[in-house]
């Protein structure tokens, strides 16, 4: 898994970031992932994630498979952070299904070593029988 | 992922795509921007970056066959 985060800021604002905050957040370490300039929001608005107005990126995040495809997408304005397990999670069961090749699917609130669907006619209205509603609220 | 020189001037490759897109839209003839689509190929770019201490160009094309997320965030020193 390859991870970047990219703003408007220049690649000198992010060292100084890096050098005098974040840095200090990871006990004297760089960031782990490589984070990437989008002076003139060009990036961003091939993704449809740039803000206009504000002329800043909004806070997209994009995951992306071996193939080059989008997968997930999710988008939201500046107050409020991301869920990092969320998209942990959305990653694993991408993977997971991909490695399956169609013949497993994941439930809402899938979680690695709960139980996967296998679609067919069997399946079709018998939902029910393998999967209860408790299961996308547990952990 | 390549490491430039920084000079005085900004770094050369500032963020590009790709491929040739029209960018803005047009809103005069009409046109709107689109979002992005899920089970559609994620649109190629390269752009400039900070990486460990060194200041490299990335290119998304390059990690064809990893997984890769892409974070977009307001900016650097912003507090969420």
């Amino acid at each position: 898994m390859e991870v970047f985060s990219i703003s408007v800021d220049s690649v000198f604002v992010h060292k100084i970031w890096n050098d005098n905050e974040l840095g200090k957040m990871l006990g004297g370490k760089d960031v782990p992932f490589a984070m990437l300039s989008d002076q003139n929001g060009n990036i961003g608005r091939l993704y449809g994630i740039y803000d206009e107005e504000a002329g800043t990126e909004t806070r997209g995040r994009f995951i992306i498979d071996p193939d080059g495809i989008v997968q997930a997408f999710e988008v939201m304005t500046p107050p409020v952070g991301r869920n990092v397990n969320e998209t942990l999670r959305q990653i694993q069961a991408f993977q997971y299904v991909r490695e399956a090749k169609g013949a497993e699917v994941t439930p809402a609130g899938w979680r690695p070593g709960k139980n996967t669907l296998k679609p067919g006619p069997q399946l079709v209205g018998n939902v029910w029988k393998e999967w209860k509603v408790q299961e996308a609220f547990e952990e | 992922m390549k490491e430039f020189e920084a000079g005085c001037s900004r770094p050369k490759g500032q963020a590009k795509p790709a491929t040739e897109t029209v960018l803005t839209p047009d809103v005069e003839r009409g046109e709107q921007r689109t979002m992005i689509q899920v089970g559609k190929p994620a649109p190629e770019f390269s752009a400039p970056a900070f990486y460990q201490g060194k200041f490299v160009e990335m290119n998304l094309a390059d990690y064809k066959g990893k997984w890769v997320m892409l974070c977009f965030y307001p900016g650097d020193f912003t507090f969420v």
